[in-house]
């Protein structure tokens, strides 16, 4: 039965491991894949290279503007609306902030979407709740699934639900599931062998052996699938062995890889299957492969005391005395290296590994971390960096990292604004008064004349109606027109002959002058309204160039008034958030080192029984070898 | 995409699964263990909650300082951004790009493997922020890169673009000599 639950929660350690990468961001642009908001473009380019805080802050300004909008459906962003509220929740889910990643769902599910979205969206809410473990919430989000399913999701929504009645005790109806997705390719592997569990979790304890079985045996190409048949048959080997099916147990681990993640302990059970059923020479086989293999591996280590036992159950007590005493200078080794990386641990040497920018080049920086120069730290945490938990912790201890970075280079920031508004504030402030003046005198003329044009074309507009030929005459005629009724006053009404005549020509005068502005009127009136017109042309250029200075004018203004109080209260959160980040790192850190040594000091305690064992192992068999041949001479 | 989803599945299996493998069939743990385990998982738990709450206060804090960085540095009336795309499906290796405005050198930018291949997922790169005057500019794209047979490929455009009073936004999209025209523009 031990084995039984051990096995179950490897499952469940699967269906977990399965569903936490299924963060990765799938979601194309639009439906047809075509970008119309470049800001949303350029979330995505920040989030595909994994840079999800640049990601999220875009996207939350995109939103946070688009929500504000009085006419959202005309921003370019309309068209990518459901998509960026769905990514900016994977972009927090990426960047592991699950609650705001889980509000962010949430609002699409709550919001007025199609069925089809927000199926989506329970589906995606879901998945964070069974992550962080709250699996009753997750249940619920799953039965507000209803109509239309994506496509897309449609298998990977029933191996949730598996994975969810897998952990909450509910194996029956996980198998219900199971069974009718055991079709989908993309899943096939991990669906087949999640069965295999289940039905073990059911008491069922033949038929989970015979899926595993099939699980181990599934065509296979790409390396997760080729992942999970290894893993089937090595549960399967282990249920086998356990079950004193010593032959079927071998045969199944056989059929794991020999360099896959699963190879060592494949070998290691191979070997015990072997042993198991008294064939010491053919134990040997597997074990002697693993015993070359890296010496910081625990199945590695295991082999080093398995196979001189084996040689010993062979009585080749010599071969057995050997090995023992390599396995003894081996695990000697290896507590000086495990000793080695604590004392690193402590000095901060493994968080100093971890902050380098060489180990963080790419998703599998934890692997690589082992080939470092000069860090023994990483050598026996591999399995321990595995961990949910302590990627978390991991990757948030980085998180913060980069966060003190961007905080410090903030501040720096903030002082270089201070210094480009000191500098415009010098260079604006003599100017503007002087400017500001002429601007003025300037803006008085300006006005007056629009005024005198305003007029004009209020008087053109009623002569349309009610002709006035003397508004349209000349500066000349209305002077002529002047002297003429000067001369009319100065001769007034004389009958003087002389007087007479004058007036005569006067009134002639007078006459040519009426009948000129009559019979040109039109032409004049016509011309007057081109001449506007091209006025209008004109006035429209001094607006523009009004507006223009009324907005650079302005924009100098604003380019160093009204930012003091912004700054300083910039600078104080800026301040307060980098304490926060540093009291945070420090205790995370900690808590990294903490858990680290711990590790380190089991791993440290299983080397020392080892080293006891292979001691007395090496006694035992220099003893057994002597007596032989003390029987061989005595014989 | 979905490569890259299946290479952390692979990575993830293959941590998570080997130490649940060791943790379930091979050495059995140290009394004790467990419970010390139980403590640090439950004190690693708490520590994310506060890490969460702290990224979503920096996060905030990032925003209001673009905010700031964007009034102050490239006010709306003369704020001119230009942006790159590929075409789509294109293969052509991008290198670099360069960009004149009236004649002026203003950014010149080399690609990396991860920025190319974001672009090639869709992604759109702000290249080039700045400032110009309103009305009519300028603008002379220069591009290297390498072709599907290796072959090396670089390309000049030159065209106008027209800055109003509002915010100007440039889109670049790019391509191989496959795509047609390997440099079109889009104003917004």
């Amino acid at each position: 039965m031990r084995v039984i639950r051990r096995l179950i929660a490897l499952g469940l350690a699967l269906g977990l491991t399965v569903q936490a990468t299924g963060g990765d961001l799938k979601v194309p642009p639009t439906a047809n894949g075509e970008l119309k908001d470049l800001y949303f473009g350029e979330a995505l380019y920040h989030a595909y290279q994994g840079q999800y805080f640049e990601a999220i802050q875009r996207l939350d300004t995109e939103l946070a503007m688009y929500r504000g909008l009085d006419q959202p459906d005309l921003d370019t962003l309309h068209y990518h609306f459901n998509n960026a509220e769905f990514s900016v929740g994977d972009f927090e889910l990426n960047y592991r902030m699950h609650h705001r990643a889980g509000r962010a769902i949430k609002a699409v599910l709550e919001g007025a979407v199609d069925e089809a979205v927000r199926n989506e969206a329970a589906f995606r809410l879901a998945r964070i709740h069974f992550q962080k473990g709250q699996l009753d919430d997750a249940l619920h989000a799953l039965e507000r699934i209803q109509g239309t399913v994506p496509a897309q999701i449609r298998d990977e929504v029933e191996f949730l639900r598996a994975n969810i009645y897998m952990a909450t005790g509910r194996p029956s109806e996980a198998v219900k599931v199971l069974a009718q997705l055991r079709s989908n390719e993309s899943l096939a592997g991990f669906v087949s062998y999640n069965l295999g569990i289940a039905l073990l979790q059911d008491s069922r304890p033949q038929e989970a052996i015979e899926q595993l079985d099939k699980a181990g045996q599934l065509a296979a190409g790409d390396p997760a699938s080729l992942a999970i048949r290894d893993k089937s048959n090595l549960v399967l080997g282990a249920i086998l062995f356990e079950s004193g099916s010593f032959e079927r147990a071998k045969q199944s681990l056989d059929r794991v890889r020999l360099q896959g993640p699963f190879s060592n302990q494949a070998l290691l059970r191979a070997g015990s299957a072997e042993a198991s059923a008294q064939k010491y020479d053919r134990a040997l086989v597997p074990w002697n492969i693993l015993v070359e293999r890296e010496p910081t591996d625990v199945a590695v280590q295991e082999a080093m005391l398995a196979a001189p036992h084996a040689y010993a159950s062979l009585k080749v007590y010599g071969r057995a005395a050997l090995l023992y005493g390599r396995a003894l200078e081996l695990y000697s080794n290896q507590i000086g290296r495990v000793d080695a990386s604590i004392r690193s641990v402590r000095e901060g040497r493994f968080l100093k590994a971890l902050i380098r920018e060489e180990s963080r080049e790419d998703e599998s920086w934890v692997i690589r971390l082992r080939s470092l120069p000069d860090s023994p730290e990483t050598y026996y945490l591999m399995e321990l960096m595995a961990t949910h938990d302590f990627q978390t912790a991991l990757h948030n201890y980085l998180d913060l990292e980069d966060m003190r970075s961007k905080l410090m280079g903030w501040q720096t920031g903030l002082e270089a604004f201070d210094d480009i508004i000191r500098l415009r504030k010098q260079n604006y402030e003599p100017l503007l008064p002087k400017v500001d003046a002429q601007f003025r005198e300037l803006d008085s003329r300006m006005r007056l004349r629009l005024e005198q044009r305003k007029h004009l074309a209020e008087r053109l507009q009623a002569m349309l109606t009610a002709p006035r030929p003397d508004y349209l005459a000349t500066a000349e005629e209305r002077i002529a027109g002047e002297r003429l009724a000067l001369i009319e006053k100065k001769l007034g009404n004389s009958n003087n002959p002389e007087k007479l005549l004058l007036q005569q020509r006067v009134a002639r005068l007078r006459g040519t002058l009426v009948w000129r502005l009559e019979t040109e009127y039109h032409e004049r009136l016509t011309a007057a309204h081109v001449h506007l017109k091209e006025l209008n042309a004109h006035v429209d250029t001094l607006t523009r160039q009004y507006d223009e200075f009324v907005r650079t004018r302005q924009a100098a203004r604003q380019s160093y008034v009204g930012y003091d109080l912004q700054i300083a209260r910039l600078r104080e959160r800026v301040k307060d958030a980098l304490q926060r980040v540093d009291i945070l790192m420090a205790r995370q850190g900690q808590m990294i080192e903490i858990v680290a040594i711990n590790q380190l000091e089991a791993r440290r305690k299983r080397l020392v029984a080892q080293q006891a064992e292979a001691r007395y192992g090496v006694a035992d068999s220099y003893d057994r070898a002597a007596r032989a041949q003390a029987d061989t001479g005595g014989h | 995409m979905k490569s890259t989803g299946h290479f952390s599945v692979v990575i993830g299996l293959a941590l998570a699964l080997s130490f649940a493998a060791l943790a379930g069939l091979g050495a059995a743990p140290m009394p004790g263990d467990n419970d010390k385990a139980r403590s640090d998982q439950a004190q690693m738990r708490g520590l994310d909650e506060q890490v969460q709450e702290v990224k979503s206060d920096v996060l905030s804090i990032a925003a209001e300082l673009s905010r700031l960085e964007e009034k102050l540095l490239y006010p709306s009336g003369t704020q001119v951004a230009i942006f790159v795309a590929l075409a789509k499906g294109d293969r052509m290796r991008l290198d670099a790009v360069r960009l004149q405005i009236d004649g002026q050198l203003v950014t010149h930018y080399i690609y990396s493997f991860k920025e190319l291949e974001a672009l090639r997922k869709g992604g759109v790169q702000r290249i080039y922020v700045g400032n110009v005057a309103t009305g009519d500019h300028k603008l002379d794209v220069l591009v290297d890169g390498k072709l599907e047979d290796g072959a090396d490929f670089n390309r000049t455009e030159h065209f106008t673009f027209r800055k109003e009073v509002k915010p100007k936004l440039v889109e670049l999209t790019l391509g191989g000599p496959s795509s047609g025209t390997p440099i079109t523009l889009g104003e917004f």
